[in-house]
Order: C-alpha cells, then structure tokens, then sequence
C-alpha cells in the first residue's frame, strides 16, 4: 500500500505544530479529530488574526471616517480579495459574503428565486443534498410556484447522469442547485458535466461547496458555474462567515434580500435605493472579526497549496478504504470513483451513535447521524452512519487509530 | 489487536446490563392489548420509539415497545419496561424525573428512600452524564412513556 506523501510539498508535523487544539488530549487519550467536515480546527494564525484586531485595531467598518474604521475596513475588506482569488473570481465585486453555506443558499433561493425565477420554473437538485440545499429551495416552491425536482443517484453514490440531463431536457429548469462533493458519502460530482449540460438546456448553476473547496482548488471560470456558496469554518477560518460567488451580471438582477444599513444608496420615507453589488446583499454590521480571521484562513490554504492539500488527502483516504475494508462488517457507504476524504460507514448491526460514543472513549472524533442528509439517508435504506472525514492536519496514524479503535468496538458488541 | 485487548475502557457507559437489554430486549414488543400508546422521535439522531401501555387498575400493568436507536435507548426503553410496571402513573412520573436527574447528572441524591430501589435498576445508564449528547437517547423512551400515560401521541426529546 502507498501511504507515501511527499515530504516537500506537505510537512505534516509543520502543519500539526499550527493548530494549537491538537495536543489537547480528550477522555484521557491523545485527540484524534476526524471530524473536519462538520467544522475544521483553527490554525494559530487565525486565532492570532482575530485577537490581533479585537486588541490592536478594532471598529465598525464602511462608515467611519476615523483611523481605526478605515484600517479594520481595510482588513475586512481583505477577505473579500482573498476569497476572489482563491476562487479565481472575475471581481472581487462577485464575492457575497454571508453568515455560512446555508445564508448563501438561503439569499440565493429568496433573491434569485423571487426575484428572477418565475412561477412554473424548476430548481433541480440532487439526491445526496445536504438540508441547507433542499429546505431553502422547499421553501420557495411553496411560496412561489417553483417546481422542485431531484436528481437520483446511482448505487455507488454518483450523480445519475443520464437522469440528471432527462429532468433538464424540458428546458423548465432554471437553477441546478447542486453539490460540488457530498458531506456524506465523499462523491464528487463532475461540475464542468453539469455545467454544460445545465447551461445547453437554459439553467444557471450554483454549487454547494462547503465541503469542496477545502480539498479542490475551485475555479469558477473554468468550472463556468453561476453562482458557488462555501462556509469560513470548514476551511480552517471562522464560524458566522461565509461566501456566495455569482456572476456580476446576474447579481445584478437580483434584488436585495435583508433591508437595512450598508446595503442601500439612498433612503427616504417613499423610496429606498440600493447599493451596488455585492453591498446591497450585506446589510447590517457585517462579521467583522470573522472576516479578518477567514482572510488569515485563505492565506494559510494558499501558503500550503491545494496541490499539495489535495495529495495528502488522496493519500490519506487510499490508506483508511484500504484499512477500513479490512475491518469484518464494515460497510462503506459510497464508492464513487471520484471522491475526497469523506468516509461514511456502518459497522454491523452496532448503531451509527454506539460506535461513535466508544470511538469517542477511545479519544476519537467521528460525527454520527443522519448528517443533515435524511432523504439521502432514505435512499441508502439507512438511519443514520458514523462518518470519519479529513483535514489538512490528519495523519496516517490517525486513521490506523481509527481503524485500531474499530477492531475494538466490533469485538466489544460482539 | 489481539483478543486478550482490555476493553474495560469502554465498559462505563456500556455497561454489561446495557448490552444485554440492548440485544435481548425483553419488552421489545407491540401488545395486541393496550389502553395507552404515543411515539418518541429524536429528530437530531434519528431515533424512534413507540410504547404502548396496558393498566392494571389504577397502575402500569405492562409495557411494551418498539425502538430503531442505539443500544442505549434500546437498553434504557426495556429498563423502563421493567422498572415501571406496577407503579400508579403518579408515581412512573415521578420516577422519570428522577431518572432523567440520575441521566443528566450521573445521580439523584434528593431523590428519597421511595425511589431508591427503582433508580438502583436504572442505575446502569447513569454513565450517560458523562456523555451528554447521549443523554437524550436514554430518556426518549421515557418521553413517550410519560405522553402515552398523559393521552398525548407525540413526545420528543429535550
């Protein structure tokens, strides 16, 4: 088996050595954290970022005309650069910075739903969505006559491809409202296929890429996506910070969706007008120390590299489906050929919450449910699995304590 | 890892009792006879319960139920099976609240002599406190317990 990783582009005990949370220990056992994709650990130059600011440089932004609003404006402001880059935005203009993945989606179903959608047109989605890209979407076909329509996915846990283009092919849809790499079962889709399929029929795409764009370099250009909708917290940056990318054009279109201060160009009794994109999706005092923090993130991703992130984790997941399909009553669910390092399993008849709780004894993080992912669940003809997922942090050891502590529990049931 | 592992380490929550009730639950049934039914949902984990209830009298004649969970809600639904068939309703609620002290805190020192023969048969599952996302697992069965016995069809857990 090949574990190997380069040593010169990911220095594995460099990386650990900056995330001060990794010597922690937990029930008395060394922390092995296997739960980066419900939320990533912080690396020190973001919590360093973040109190640098509260102590040294800290005020409202957008709005004060004192040294202290304009320098942490500047620094806020940064993020805005930083994500643009990171995504290959076309403008630093299309990048909206929300709460998280689910107040990206949510303005987009609201803004773009009502605002551009008309009644009678479809949003398509997929079978192995995350709740905060179908509930959004629910919400606006009960509101504004959107029809809703849902891919399947194959056995393997991939996009059905051939069913996917079927639901396109009455040209009702208007948005493919989809994942980019799914939060349980690991696939990724084949975004630059789905992109041309759903523009050759008339739809905009918007990618859900919360768990994507910590394991790919995203671009959006060359994915020729609409619109993309990521989270700060999973990419080693703050919680209640997040992005929506869209094309500056269709922005444009769209009309605001909180009302309030920072968001408009001028405001009387009779009339309000907005301000120019992506401000007049950003009303209110914005997450202003999340920002300086999800800056600091970026530059840390960059500073290693998605190449060699990427590598590391490929490795990583080769080594755990090779020690976890050893494991007797092991099941893996999903087995995409394109995938990221994003397990999910049952172990016999031992309910998904047991084997997380005695992982947990033996000081391993995994996450244990339905993962915000019940229709998927149905599909699969499961309740609930534990799932192990990857950072940029994890190790090969990790995954042998992992598998180590799962001979354990297997025993241990019986 | 070999077989002669300690497991010992994983024995405080799951304690022998548990493991036993959690793969030969004894009340694991639907009766074909009830007065009195309601469901437990968790919609955070996924587990579901139902639990329907025979009187005897103005007492728990028999408890039986169905649960999809883990092994300690299984566990703690035939416990409670066990535990409250016999005692009047006011008494089972009284139970509960004791229980659910024992569950979120590890004990119940105020509980009273009354119910310290009861609480010492729940006492396998006060490891939970140590764990406190699991700790609804265990009373989930005891929500729909106490709605059943209230006439209400839906519990779920805190």
């Amino acid at each position: 088996m090949n574990v190997a990783i380069n040593p010169a582009t990911l220095d594995i005990e460099r990386i650990r050595a900056d995330f001060p949370i990794l010597t922690q220990t937990v029930r008395g056992k060394p922390l092995v954290f296997l739960d980066s994709a419900a939320s990533a650990q912080k690396p020190r130059v973001v919590i360093d970022a973040m109190v640098n600011a509260m102590e040294t440089q800290y005020a409202n932004v957008h709005r004060g005309l004192h040294w202290m609003s304009e320098r942490t404006t500047e620094a806020y402001e940064a993020a805005r650069d930083a994500a643009a880059a990171l995504m290959n935005a076309n403008d630093r203009s299309e990048i909206v910075i929300t709460g998280n993945s689910t107040g990206s989606m949510n303005l987009l179903a609201h803004s773009y739903g009502r605002g551009v959608l008309k009644p009678g047109q479809a949003v398509l989605i997929s079978g192995m969505e995350h709740h905060s890209n179908i509930v959004p979407w629910q919400m606006l076909r009960d509101a504004h006559g959107i029809e809703l329509r849902v891919a399947p996915i194959t056995d393997a846990g991939e996009l059905d491809m051939a069913a996917f283009e079927a639901l396109l092919e009455d040209g009702k849809v208007g948005l493919v409202a989809i994942t980019h790499m799914s939060n349980v079962l690991g696939t990724v889709t084949p975004a630059e296929r789905i992109v041309s399929l759903a523009h050759a029929h008339g739809a905009k795409v918007m990618f859900d890429g919360s768990q994507a764009i910590v394991h790919r370099k995203i671009d959006v250009q060359a994915l020729g996506a609409d619109f993309y909708a990521w989270t700060g917290h999973k990419l080693y940056g703050p919680t209640g910070i997040g992005i929506l990318w869209g094309r500056k054009e269709l922005l444009e279109q769209m009309p605001p969706f909180f009302g309030g201060g920072d968001m408009i160009s001028s405001v009387t009794y009779k009339k309000s007008t907005w301000a120019a994109v992506p401000h007049k999706f950003e009303a209110g005092t914005p997450a202003i120390l999340e920002g300086i923090g999800l800056k600091a993130a970026i530059d840390y991703v960059q500073s290693i590299g998605y190449e060699a992130m990427a590598a590391h984790e490929a490795s990583l997941t080769e080594h755990a489906l090779a020690r976890l399909s050893k494991i007797p009553d092991l099941r893996i669910i999903g087995q995409a050929q394109d995938r990221g390092g994003v397990i999910s399993f049952v172990l016999g008849k031992a309910h998904a919450h047991d084997v997380a709780t005695l992982l947990d004894r033996q000081g391993i993080a995994v996450r244990a449910g339905h993962h915000c992912a019940e229709p998927l669940m149905h599909r699969l003809g499961l309740d609930s699995t534990a799932r192990a997922s990857f950072g940029v942090y994890t190790t090969h050891n990790e995954i042998d304590a992992l598998a180590d502590g799962l001979v354990r529990v297997r025993e241990f049931f019986g | 890892m070999t077989q002669t592992d300690s497991l010992d380490d994983l024995r405080d929550l799951y304690q022998d009792v548990i493991l036993d009730h959690s793969r030969r639950p004894r009340h694991a049934q639907r009766l074909e006879a009830f007065d009195a039914t309601a469901k437990g949902d968790n919609p955070m984990c996924g587990d579901r319960v139902q639990v329907w209830v025979k009187y005897d009298g103005d007492t728990v004649g028999r408890v039986g139920f169905e649960a999809r969970g883990c092994a300690i809600s299984v566990a703690s639904a035939d416990l409670m099976a066990e535990t409250v068939q016999g005692r009047g309703k006011a008494d089972t609620k009284a139970l509960f609240e004791a229980f659910r002290t024992l569950a979120r805190t590890g004990a119940c020192p105020d509980c009273g002599q009354a119910l310290a023969e009861p609480l010492e048969r729940l006492a396998p599952l006060a490891g939970v406190h140590e764990y406190p996302s699991r700790v609804k697992c265990a009373t989930l069965p005891w929500h729909a317990l106490i709605a059943a016995l209230d006439g209400t069809k839906e519990a779920s857990s805190e």
